[in-house]
């Protein structure tokens, strides 16, 4: 990946197949502005064409994954600049990744915070977590995917109590509604997804694509659609090198090595 | 900056908060949870305060909520107690409890109703030989509340806990320590320096260390033996990180006192 210097995140370097984004806007609280949605868009869609990048992890700081989109920005805008926004194009590239992606959350995901985490395939949390859609607060609605979302990962009764009154879950509830896979010292959230998502680098990178898209349609497919879909992909591994190293391998007691084919 | 319900200063990385509404045994109304508010926040965010201690002025500790602003006699104006904790009183045991730094207690004098609670909810309990802790809320028709049931039932088991909860008997120091609810009981007139001397010996202690054993501890309760092996690996990695666990280490090969910085 280029040195390219971004104002709103930092992106490290890749390390066993994974790389590092860190929501950078301290002062506001990491709140989403558009200018940090294009440069975190821009720099998704250019992972997502490296072939050295198997796994993505995002963070915020250690206090504050992010907390809203910008308000001030979005205040500004009237009903055709809201339409005209390309922010809907940019969240869009956040759902297309076929890569696996894991957010690390610390302190508040609120808003187009809690859905920017919800876009992950996984999220790991500090214990200082908290997970909120407020956005009922400004008499408006979330506008990036979050009452389709969270509905998904909590169910109704919560998902409904937390949008319609705006009001939080932290990090204990949300372990135990399934929005999150972990909860840990926030201090070990990042340590505990890059080692998660080097884990996830190092399986065949052809079988864990096809995993996160099936997993993904289930959501929106009929049982049925579902598991033909899930055939096919299987039926289409078995073309791979990688399937026959990772059979082999376990045949021979040995560690596979897989080539990415 | 002057407070007009608590005392607060700040000397040598030790944070001193005071009670100071000795005329009413420094029970808690509105300006004061806001006052402890304050202080404990700025606890909170000074990375060169590594130890709290609390006290109060007076003959008494905390008498717990001052009910001369519980006077409301008409039906309409009763009051939520249940809001009040919401809002004052739980939010201190929390910020008690999540505080990075340890707190010591002094408790001075008679510790009723909350005050009792707040005082159980510090790290390390010291009491003066003739201070008692009553759970005073069943003689005004009400249960022990800032975290107490929990306390008790944690530190002295069921049976003790349900008796001197419903009978609201006084619980002397002494008992306490015994019991296990504090950690020692000493002479009136040494309360204040055992305090003191524990407030500074605790700041000169590898603070993050000691927030780790913080957290460690109070999750002891509830985890399982196996989930707090995992609690123990992850804090101790964090711990391994500092700073101080270098010096620590050097100084004990090298048969020297360590010198820690917090960090």
């Amino acid at each position: 990946m280029p040195e390219k210097k971004f104002e709103n995140i930092v992106v490290g370097g890749v390390d066993e197949g994974v790389v590092v984004i860190q929501l950078h806007r301290p002062a506001q609280r990491n709140a989403i502005s558009t200018p940090l949605l294009a440069e975190l868009s821009g720099c998704i869609a250019t992972l997502a064409e490296d072939n050295a990048v198997c796994c993505v992890v995002i963070s915020g700081s250690e206090k504050c994954f992010a907390a809203g989109a910008d308000i001030k920005e979005m205040a500004a805008l009237d009903a055709v600049g809201v339409l005209n926004s390309k922010r809907a194009v940019y969240w869009d590239v956040f759902r297309r990744f076929p890569k696996p992606w894991i957010a690390a959350v610390n302190g508040y995901a609120l808003g187009g915070g809690c859905e920017l985490a919800m876009h992950a395939d996984i999220i790991i949390a500090g214990h200082n977590a908290k997970f909120g859609q407020p956005e009922i607060n400004l008499g408006i609605i979330p506008g990036a995917g979050g009452t389709q979302r969270l509905i998904r990962c909590v169910g109704k009764a919560l998902a409904m109590k937390m949008v319609l009154s705006g009001e939080f879950i932290d990090a204990e509830q949300a372990l135990a509604a399934g929005l999150v896979a972990e909860v840990t010292e926030p201090e070990l959230s990042l340590s505990k997804a890059v080692k998660l998502a080097k884990i996830i680098a190092s399986k065949a990178p052809l079988a864990v694509r096809q995993a996160k898209e099936l997993m993904l349609t289930a959501f929106e497919s009929s049982l049925e659609s579902a598991l033909a879909a899930e055939r096919k992909a299987f039926i289409l591994l078995a073309a791979t090198k990688d399937r026959q190293e990772g059979m082999t391998a376990f045949l021979e007691k040995r560690p596979p090595s897989f080539s990415g084919e | 900056m002057s407070y007009d319900t608590i005392e607060f200063l700040i000397a040598d990385s030790v944070a001193r908060l005071t009670f100071n509404r000795p005329k009413k045994l420094n029970s808690f109304n509105v300006e004061m949870h806001e006052e402890v508010r304050s202080v404990l926040r700025k606890v909170q965010r000074d990375k060169d305060i590594r130890s709290l201690l609390i006290t109060g002025n007076g003959r008494g500790f905390c008498a717990g909520q001052d009910l001369s602003y519980r006077n409301d006699s008409t039906d309409e104006a009763k009051p939520n107690l249940g809001t009040s904790l919401e809002k004052y009183y739980n939010p201190l045991i929390r910020m008690l409890s999540d505080l990075e730094v340890p707190v010591v207690c002094a408790v001075n004098g008679v510790a009723a109703g909350a005050g009792a609670n707040i005082a159980f909810a510090c790290d390390i309990v010291v009491a003066a030989r003739s201070a008692t802790f009553i759970q005073a809320f069943s003689r005004i028709g009400l249960i022990p509340d800032s975290g107490g049931t929990w306390q008790m039932v944690h530190s002295m088991g069921r049976a003790r806990a349900m008796a001197l909860a419903m009978l609201g008997s006084e619980l002397s120091a002494e008992h306490a320590a015994e019991w296990g609810m504090i950690w020692r009981c000493v002479d009136d007139d040494k309360l204040q320096q055992e305090g003191l001397d524990l407030a500074k010996h605790l700041s000169a202690q590898p603070t993050q260390a000691m927030a780790y054993i913080k957290r460690a501890i109070n999750r002891a309760t509830t985890n399982s033996l196996s989930h707090q092996l995992d609690t123990e690996r992850d804090l101790q990695e964090l711990a391994g990180q500092t700073e101080d666990y270098l010096e620590g280490v050097h100084a004990f090969l090298e048969k020297r006192p360590a010198k820690f910085v917090g960090r």
